[in-house]
């Protein structure tokens, strides 16, 4: 059986005291909520860690706040399934509920948490392994070694961001709330993310995410298409997040942003401008996802032939568009 | 049974006779138990695709505390291999490594903590040698040396077997053809991936072993263990622990049942090994990789007059059952189809991955796969229809096919008219993306020789009765398809019994006669046979008792067992009667297949007592823009001879088509840079419930003479046509071949590229390496009506100085 | 890896609360519910396919939500409810999942049995009349090889009429 390390685990007394803990221990130091992230990766010995912050007692981090009109607060700790199923943000931000609900195995979304599917570590199919395997074809620069496996001569790792849930996140404009140790503050979404498959968030360690706000829904539709090989426990191989408005019959504000084609979540601004001011027709959302997929560059480092998923990309993209617009048309008085 | 002949319970739907153990999670399997004082052990394992080894330092591991043994290749240095041909395996290697994967050494230790430390510490220096991994490297000559001494294989660089046969006069089969047809095929490797890890406890007792495992065939790990350890077979008990899925992944002997065993010698503890998911990928023996060509003569009219079949195999780095698959991948098309001159030349390989060997279909869905996709092919070249030429060439009931291999019971034309009638195949709406396909297929009850060439028995069982009743004892394991419920169910309708009043006692080594064991489809066919010889002769002994008791005179054969009564007393006092007559009461039946095979070297695979038959119809959408493949609805009808409980028939057929979905859409063990690419349950990607179709599954039977009731397999069988169908069908919704498993959407796509810039519509191998086969057997083909076998077959073959 | 043992192994006594019986343990911290369960409780009916999420075999549940033993950690677990398949229903009482389960053949090898019956009760005690793809939903994470699943979504479907009736 695979087996954790050895471990001891420190129940902060708020997230504050947990953002301190994670400073005073450091880099052995690990915040951990649900858990369907890092366990596998301490078997595995991908993430080499002695004192697990745990976070899953903190009352204060539950529950979603607020409503469509005023905008959501989400706790860090509301689990997927319940952000999934929650009925006033299925209604407010189909997009983000999608995405939520599309998350792994149902088991995995009980466990999962919002805060924890932000950070969930970028994926690789040569870092994704045992330490004996990694060790067997020679460690990779993400973990113990110095060379990208997927691309020898890079000098980057080019591990794949794999969360579902940042897309729609950014597309709406959401914001996280982080605690550090010298207080509170609150980000961007898009901006919690770096081009870069080790270093994948721009926040430092300890800080603590406690919330996810999403705007007021204010006319927005949502929508998220993921595809992957199977209908449950697979991680996005390509997956659009678009959020947009629908005004006298033409688009406005239209957000693109996309998974599992980079190291981050991919935001695609030109495509978005070019669809705003326009009506949408099919012609108009295949040219914006033509655009949009230009930049994703899938390597051979997640499930099937990466060719391929380049060529998906921009399906997904139409289908997210059409499906936010569809929505935006639904709910027009 | 009633005395007309009426069956009780064979045919009833009932629930399997270890359902509540299975439901509860009562059921102890082998990772379950737990006994006192008991050590776990952990294996050390290659990190190189091909190296020798040249040192291995074991000190620092035995410093650790908690470690009470570490073993090396040199404390276990016989080799073992499931086939007298194939004794190439060390339980740990200590000369080379030839995968990743390969054991090297053992610890046992207070805990898989201390045993997992230890591993870490042993340090094994190794000289890395060049890999092999695919079969066109494994053709040419080695870069450093062959992956097997070429004085063990007695064959050249990495070949491991080499077959070659001609049947019949095969260039009169072309010329006599109007029309000749030439394919390559390319079958992808995949796993069992059974839920459980492999898994194994010893205990090591006043000199004599036990081991309790996740095994297949208790009998096999028990000669490995007797060979391996050097202790005469009395001195070793092999159980079956409740087994958490095989499709033949279990059959083998593995290293981790012979390394604990010797931890248990050595340190006199009880010592249990459960592999981690990693090493269930690399203990493997699934699916072989095959390229396949195939070339066909046919008439106008389509009916084959010659078939010539060349396949290749990716063996991996051990023989295991590998003699025997390389034969599969050719043997049987000639039990599906009536094939009147047929050469077939096989090559298996030696590669630097984990050794294939038997999953689920040994070897005959590769083949399959190419012939049905090949005559579909054939058939649109000639604007027949593709269903109408396959049923002008099936066998006939009651003929011997032109390789020897004797067809009894036939429902091939049954199962076809059953899916094209239900599924509207001829009638299908043409809309774009939406496809339907048909295959036919044959699959045999337990193959007619043994590993072992003896003229034992195959399977035994005995039956206890005494005052409380009757046990019965079998060496079958069951693997979850449910052999302990036929056992049950043929000796209950013998003796008059539910199922459930049916002691049993399977898969123990000193309690239980041998039984050959779970794989190739044999267990119903061959157990069942003994288990209804046995109850017979019980049944007799009571009718006796309970004449001579009740003072019933006349035919004892008038006397009714059945209903839990035996003629006017119950069964409970028809025990004790008998029991007053005679004492507690044993009878043993056993079964041996007829002599079957044909005269010349090499007939022993293929022939069978009995085989199956299967056609199913699939309907499915492929979306031309993502290469997706959404997989409707399969009709499947199996022709299982009689089911013996329809309802675990059923399961087996349900189970197969499952197992084939995942084989034709996304299950493969492939690697890269040496290494499997993705040992993982996330990776490897087995179906969900939610890619599954709906299956509608009709039961044809066709109640064979030498089944017991009829019955024929159903465990392997029905995944056969499947694979090829959805092929079919994907060709009938985009206008394209894909001539190789698994069907992607990138080469789906690839495909319609390829038709775009006004190539072949075709995604697949292109060319067939060159192999150097040899002068095939030159083998005159029996008379197709002549159905002896047995000593009337002997006595021919002498005749005829044969 | 030997450098792991020699980090000192931390403990707690924990109370669990697993099938309506309080247990009070003494674990290792790193030690999962589904090892707490198998090794130190003797229930091992929770069954284990991958231990990294990846197959359903070890599902229980928490308060009524199917979980994954083999990613759960006992330390967050105290006052919480946990159920496994020696929960559901005993031999001499089964629970109408496990009787449909038996009846309709969803059961061949049972390896993954236990998972699929947790994942099956936490859907028919928050949705009692479920359809076909709420089921298949709800199973959707759990792995069998054996089945095909057909009979495993009768079976949940019979299991819920029963139960509904």
């Amino acid at each position: 059986m695979l087996r954790l390390p050895r471990l001891r685990y420190l129940k902060p007394a708020s997230a504050a005291a947990a953002a301190a803990a994670v400073a005073e221990v450091g880099p052995r130091a690990v915040l951990v909520a649900g858990g369907t992230d890092l366990l596998p990766k301490l078997k595995r010995r991908q993430i080499e860690a002695d004192t697990l912050i745990g976070l899953a007692h903190l009352s204060e981090l539950r529950g979603v706040r607020g409503d469509a009109r005023s905008g959501f607060e989400l706790g860090a700790l509301v689990t997927l399934t319940e952000a999934a199923e929650h009925p006033a943000l299925v209604e407010g931000h189909p997009g983000y509920a999608e995405a939520a609900g599309l998350v792994s195995s149902p088991a995995l979304r009980n466990a999962g948490t919002v805060g924890g599917n932000l950070c969930v570590d970028t994926r690789c199919n040569y870092y994704d392994m045992t330490y004996e395997w990694r060790r067997s074809i020679g460690f990779c620069m993400k973990k113990d070694g110095d060379v990208c496996l997927v691309a020898p001569g890079s000098p980057r790792c080019w591990a794949v961001s794999s969360t579902d849930t940042a897309p729609v996140a950014i597309a709406l404009g959401a914001t996280v709330v982080l605690v550090g140790p010298d207080g509170e503050r609150e980000l961007p979404a898009a901006e919690l993310y770096r081009d870069d498959g080790i270093q994948y968030l721009a926040k430092p360690a300890h800080e603590v995410i406690t919330a996810l706000r999403l705007p007021p829904a204010d006319g927005l539709a949502s929508a998220y298409v993921k595809l992957r090989r199977r209908g449950s426990i697979d991680f996005p191989i390509a997956g659009a997040g678009v959020a947009l408005r629908l005004v006298d019959g033409r688009l406005e504000r239209v957000r693109i942003v996309m998974s599992g084609v980079g190291s981050h979540p991919v935001e695609a601004p030109a495509a978005g401008e070019l669809l705003a001011g326009q009506e949408p027709t099919p012609e108009a959302i295949a040219a914006a996802a033509e655009l949009a997929a230009r930049p994703a560059k899938p390597l051979d480092n997640a499930d099937l032939h990466h060719a391929w998923r380049k060529r998906m990309v921009r399906v997904v993209v139409e289908q997210a568009l059409q499906r936010a617009v569809e929505r935006a048309r639904a709910r027009r008085p | 049974m009633s005395t007309d002949g009426e069956l009780e319970v064979v045919g009833r739907p009932l629930p399997r006779v270890d359902a509540v153990a299975r439901v509860t999670g009562t059921a102890r399997y082998a990772d379950d138990l737990q006994l006192p004082r008991m050590l776990h052990a952990r294996i050390l394992r290659s990190p190189h695709p091909h190296a020798r080894i040249l040192s291995v330092d074991t000190a620092a591991a035995r410093r650790i505390p908690g470690v009470k043994a570490v073993l090396t290749g040199m404390d276990l240095p016989i080799r073992y291999g499931i086939m007298p041909v194939s004794q190439d395996e060390r339980a740990l290697e200590f000369e080379k490594v030839r995968f990743v994967g390969d054991p090297v050494a053992a610890v046992a230790a207070v805990d898989e903590e201390t045993a997992a430390a230890a591993l870490d510490a042993i340090r094994v220096s190794y000289e890395p040698l060049q890999p092999v991994m695919s079969i066109e490297e494994a053709l040419r000559d080695p870069v450093d040396e062959p992956i097997h001494d070429p004085a063990l294989t007695r064959q050249r660089g990495n070949v491991h077997r080499l077959v070659s046969y001609e049947f019949g006069d095969v260039e009169a089969g072309f010329a006599a053809a109007d029309h000749v047809r030439e394919d390559l095929f390319f079958y992808q490797g995949n796993t069992h991936l059974p839920m459980e890890q492999h898994s194994a406890l010893a205990t090591y007792e006043d000199g004599r072993l036990t081991l309790w495992s996740s095994t297949q065939v208790v009998h096999y790990v028990h000669r490995a263990l007797a060979k391996v350890l050097e202790l005469p077979m009395h001195r070793i008990r092999v159980i079956g622990a409740a087994h958490g899925g095989g499709f033949g992944g279990k059959t083998d002997p593995f290293s981790h049942e012979i390394v604990v065993a010797k931890l248990a010698m050595v340190t006199g503890r009880p010592v249990r090994c459960t592999l981690t998911r990693e090493e269930v990928f690399y203990a493997h023996r699934g699916r072989h990789p095959v390229l396949i060509w195939m070339r066909t003569g046919v008439t106008r009219e389509g009916r084959i007059t010659a078939m010539h079949v060349r396949t290749a195999l990716d063996g991996g780095a051990y023989g295991s059952y590998g003699p025997a698959t390389v034969f599969y991948t050719g043997t049987l098309q000639t039990v599906t189809y009536a094939i009147p001159a047929y050469k077939f030349e096989g090559v298996r390989l030696f590669t630097n991955k984990a050794p294939c060997g038997p999953k689920r279909g040994h070897g005959t869905p590769q083949g399959r796969f190419a012939i049905e996709l090949h005559l579909e092919k054939i058939a649109r070249e000639l604007g027949l229809d593709p269903v109408e030429l396959r049923r002008r060439n099936y066998v006939r009931p009651f003929t011997r096919a032109v390789n020897w291999l004797r067809v009894t019971s036939c429902g091939l034309e049954e199962c076809t008219e059953k899916v094209l009638q239900a599924s509207g195949y001829r009638g299908r709406p043409r809309r774009p993306g939406h496809g339907m396909g048909f295959a036919a297929s044959a699959y045999m009850s337990g193959a007619g020789t043994p590993i072992y060439w003896n003229d034992m028995p195959h399977s035994e069982v005995q039956l206890k009765l005494d005052r409380t009743g009757v046990t019965a004892y079998c060496g079958a394991m069951d693997i979850g398809q449910g052999s302990d419920t036929v056992l049950a169910t043929v000796v209950a309708e013998e003796l008059g019994l539910r199922p459930a009043d049916v002691r049993l006692v399977t898969a123990d080594t000193d309690a239980t006669p041998v039984d050959l064991g779970s794989y190739s489809s044999r267990v119903t066919f061959m157990a069942g046979n003994a288990a209804l010889e046995a109850a017979r002769r019980m049944r007799r002994l009571l009718v006796e008792a309970v004449a001579e008791a009740t003072g019933v005179q006349g035919d004892l054969d008038e006397i009714e067992v059945r209903e839990g009564r035996v003629g006017e007393v119950s069964f409970e006092q028809a025990c004790q009667l008998a029991t007053t007559r005679f004492g507690a009461l044993s009878t043993s039946g056993s079964y041996r297949p007829p002599r079957i095979a044909g005269p010349f070297k090499g007939s022993g695979v293929g022939p069978s007592p009995a085989y199956s038959y299967t056609a199913c119809v699939v309907d499915l959408d492929a979306d031309a823009r993502t290469g997706l493949i959404r997989v409707n609805k399969v009709w499947i009808a199996h022709d299982v001879g009689r089911a013996i409980n329809p309802l675990a028939v059923k399961g087996q057929v349900e189970g197969s088509v499952y197992m084939a979905l995942g084989e034709a859409l996304m299950e493969e063990q492939v690697y890269r840079k040496g290494r499997h690419k993705w040992p993982s349950m996330l990776e490897y990607k087995s179906p969900t419930v939610l890619e599954m179709p709906e299956i509608e599954t009709f039961l044809v039977e066709t109640v064979d003479p030498e089944g017991p009731y009829g019955a024929k397999e159903a465990g392997q069988g029905p995944l056969l046509p499947v694979i090829p169908a959805i092929n079919a069908a994907v060709f009938d919704a985009l206008g394209i071949w894909i001539d190789e498993t698994p069907i992607t959407p990138e080469k789906v796509l690839r495909a319609l590229d390829a038709r775009a810039r006004g190539q072949e519509a075709r995604y697949g191998p292109r060319r067939f390496p060159d192999v150097d086969y040899g002068a095939p057997i030159r083998v005159d083909p029996p008379d197709p009506h002549d159905l002896r076998v047995g000593e009337e077959l002997e006595r021919a073959f002498a005749a005829a100085g044969r | 890896m030997l450098n792991e043992l020699q980090r000192p192994v931390h403990r707690e006594v924990l109370l669990l609360r697993v099938n309506g019986e309080e247990h009070q343990v003494l674990v290792p911290v790193h030690a999962t519910l589904l090892e707490v369960l198998r090794e130190q409780l003797g229930l091992t009916g929770t069954k284990h396919g991958c231990e990294l999420g990846e197959c359903g075999t070890c599902t229980v549940l928490v308060d009524g939500r199917p979980q994954l033993s083999c990613l759960l950690l006992p330390v967050q677990l105290e006052g919480h409810e946990i159920t496994t398949v020696e929960g559901l229903g005993s031999p001499a009482h089964l629970h109408p999942l496990q009787q449909a389960f038996l009846e309709l053949g969803a059961v061949q090898c049972g390896y993954c049995t236990p998972g699929m019956l947790l994942a099956a009760k936490a859907l028919l005690d928050r949705n009692p009349k479920p359809g076909r793809r709420q089921i298949e939903e709800a199973l959707a994470g759990n792995l069998c090889r054996c089945t095909g699943y057909a009979t495993i979504v009768d079976a949940v479907e019979l299991a819920a009429r029963r139960m509904g009736a």
